[in-house]
């Protein structure tokens, strides 16, 4: 569609509010050779138990209805590996279905989830995902991972999925970017920071300690794409409790309200036709009447350039939940940074920056945990956990880790969670002599975005503190 | 058995009846072999196999069939009552994403060799496994005049840019019904050093 009805841009209005109660995450890695998927998903349930002071046998009494997600049955050369699962965590006769939105099926199982809560089928849902990126080799998996584009018109060429996202950073590079050296450093920040922050993550996979010169001195894979500029590929498993409000007090004290919204576009960025921006709450049409003037090129809307995925789905979001400007009413992000330039693209898609201006985000410090040009905390942090670049992307629960992420913040636990000396040790990783807490002090309310493909689905969670939830809800109406 | 014998004894598949029938030989077993750690321990198994896939093409088999023929077949919207009548999609869609009719079947490859602009592009060295495309591959991706999409595709001579006019080649010998029977070169390439096999 190119033309939307109000009927389709209606706000979802749920039957009740839901809660994320608990949640938690294995360790993540590129390969796991000694362990099952069933262990590191058993790792993730027993970290959400332990969470709200449950065992798992405790934590399982409360669980109605359980969603999998899992992207790739071919990594793991096992059809229906979401009844494994199921099984080895002890959960049947209870319903459970798998879901597979690519890179985004972390979120859309969280989706799920909440949905079978707000409609009253079930109090209490389990949302866990997992990938098992490495029981091929390398090139096996980008193979397989390519055949998330059109088997028949994209896959053929190359069977190398970086591709299509180093096409949109082309474009975006020269009509945003003006081809300047300056936007590529600006790219590379974002690859900096997030591995930076990483390094203070006992889960993380790809933490390191490098300067913008590593990024844009690493090797090409796919041009105008480096090395550092792309996610990690990996092994590991998060989920998500969420429950009716009762259940959630009766499980613990401090849970968090939760909301999401979801969106598509299509599977090949090729058949992306033109239409006018859907807006925002805190845009107006004027704002973009000389887009083109601005920066020329910038004629297409989304074209190659722009997510109405990601757009479409912090509408609905932002509409549940009344958030009228991310910037200000958000306190932390946990964005999709499959690569650096997906990452300035979300910016704009969900409103922290115009479209044209997302790099500002970067270049004014608003992101970081402490802004590097004042010393004073980020306006709005984005991947303290440290993203896809520096976590991980073990695809089927990357978008639970995120809005854990996200919540270790406003539940005021970020330190217990990732600074515990034992966790490090049972990790077998070394905690950084200059480990320092990122705790975004005071935060009440943060974001999650989980995307797909070259934007072929996104969903965006709200997380919000019960006790400061955002007038003008779908709950106020 | 050695590959060769392999590749003379690979199976064919012909629809008959409206059935696909198989014939040939598919599969080549082949052993599983223990992983293990560097102390000998027993920690998994390979599983190598080979499988074969029989994919239908449906209503876009016009277009592949077309390519080893020189063609570059589009589709167009022709319900009047459609809010997007008269779109030309390349890719090739079936139906319209809009009204859901049966699109007509378009022939673009005049329009194709005239005007083909590079929208947007990259190169890259890495390539998964059972790519068939030289490296570096050159992702292209092309606005024509007068339709609504943009195809994407490999460029095989020349440098790209954005804005750079390019030219579709077929390969009219041998071909292999996939999309990259169709490939891109720069404008003014002659016609001496395309790929063996390709034609403009």
């Amino acid at each position: 569609m190119i033309t939307f009805s109000d009927k389709q841009l209606k706000t979802p209005k749920m039957q009740r509010p839901v809660y994320l109660v608990t949640g938690g995450m294995s360790k993540f890695a590129r390969a796991f050779p000694d362990k099952r998927t069933e262990e590191l998903v058993i790792d993730a349930m027993t970290e959400a138990a332990e969470f709200i002071n449950m065992t798992p046998a405790q934590l399982k009494k409360y669980i109605h209805t359980c969603y999998y997600g899992h992207f790739a049955d071919h990594f793991g050369d096992q059809l229906l590996g979401e009844s494994v699962i199921h099984d080895r965590l002890g959960l049947d006769p209870l319903g459970n279905i798998g879901v597979k939105t690519g890179g985004a099926t972390g979120g859309s199982t969280l989706w799920e989830a909440y949905k079978t809560v707000a409609s009253g089928y079930s109090d209490c849902t389990l949302a866990m995902g997992w990938e098992r990126m490495d029981e091929v080799p390398t090139d096996e998996g980008n193979n397989y991972i390519s055949f998330a584009a059109d088997k028949d018109w994209e896959t053929p060429m190359g069977h190398i999925y970086t591709g299509y996202y180093a096409v949109m950073a082309q474009k975006y590079w020269q009509v945003f970017g003006k081809e300047e050296d300056s936007f590529r450093r600006t790219m590379a920040e974002i690859a900096v920071k997030n591995r930076g922050y990483a390094r203070m993550n006992p889960h993380a996979q790809g933490p390191m300690k490098i300067t913008v010169e590593d990024v844009i001195n690493s090797p090409v894979v796919a041009y105008p794409l480096l090395a550092l500029d792309c996610c990690l590929m990996s092994v590991g498993a998060a989920c998500g409790i969420l429950a009716d409000e009762k259940t959630a007090y009766e499980m613990t004290d401090n849970p968090l309200r939760i909301d999401i919204g979801a969106g598509s576009h299509t599977l090949r960025v090729a058949d992306r036709r033109n239409m006018e921006i859907p807006l925002l709450p805190n845009e107006t049409k004027d704002q973009y009447a000389d887009l083109a003037q601005r920066f020329p090129g910038s004629d297409r809307y989304p074209g190659f350039t722009g997510f109405l995925a990601a757009r479409v789905a912090a509408h609905y979001a932002y509409n549940m939940t009344g958030i009228k400007d991310p910037t200000e009413d958000m306190d932390l992000v946990e964005l999709h940074d499959a690569f650096t330039i997906s990452d300035i693209q979300t910016y704009e898609d969900i409103g922290i920056r115009p479209y044209g201006e997302g790099r500002t985000y970067v270049e004014s410090g608003d992101c970081y945990h402490t802004n590097p040009n004042t010393g004073q905390p980020g306006k709005l942090p984005a991947n303290l956990s440290g993203g896809l670049i520096g976590n991980m992307h073990s695809v089927g629960a990357t978008g639970i880790m995120q809005v854990l992420e996200v919540g270790h913040h406003i539940w005021n636990r970020w330190a217990e969670m990732h600074g515990d000396e034992e966790k490090w040790a049972r990790f077998d990783r070394q905690k950084p002599e200059d480990w320092i807490d990122l705790q975004v002090k005071g935060a009440k309310r943060g974001l999650a975005i989980s995307h797909a493909g070259v934007g072929s689905h996104v969903t965006c969670t709200i997380l919000q503190d019960p006790k400061h939830v955002l007038p003008g809800g779908m709950f106020d109406e | 058995m050695s590959d060769c014998d392999c590749q003379k004894d690979r199976g064919t598949v012909k629809v008959v009846n409206g059935r696909y029938k198989p014939s040939g030989k598919f599969h080549f077993p082949q052993p599983n072999t223990p992983i293990r750690n560097e102390q000998g321990v027993l920690l998994g198994i390979t599983n190598p196999r080979d499988i074969v896939h029989m994919h239908s093409y449906g209503g876009e088999a016009i277009f592949f069939e077309s390519l080893g023929k020189g063609k570059l077949m589009a589709s167009r919207c022709d319900n009047a009552d459609c809010e997007t009548t008269g779109s030309i999609y390349m890719p090739f869609r079936i139906h319209c994403p809009d009204c859901l009719f049966k699109n007509t079947v378009v022939d673009i490859t005049d329009r194709a060799k005239a005007n083909s602009i590079v929208h947007s592009f990259m190169i890259t060295e890495r390539t998964g496994a059972f790519n068939t495309l030289p490296t570096p591959i050159k992702f292209v991706n092309i606005e024509f005049d007068g339709v609504c999409t943009i195809l994407m595709g490999a460029l095989v001579r020349g440098e790209p840019s954005i804005g750079m006019k390019v030219v579709p080649i077929f390969k009219t010998q041998n071909p292999e019904y996939i999309i990259t029977d169709m490939l891109w070169v720069a404008d003014g390439t002659p016609a001496t050093d395309l790929p063996e096999g390709y034609s403009f």
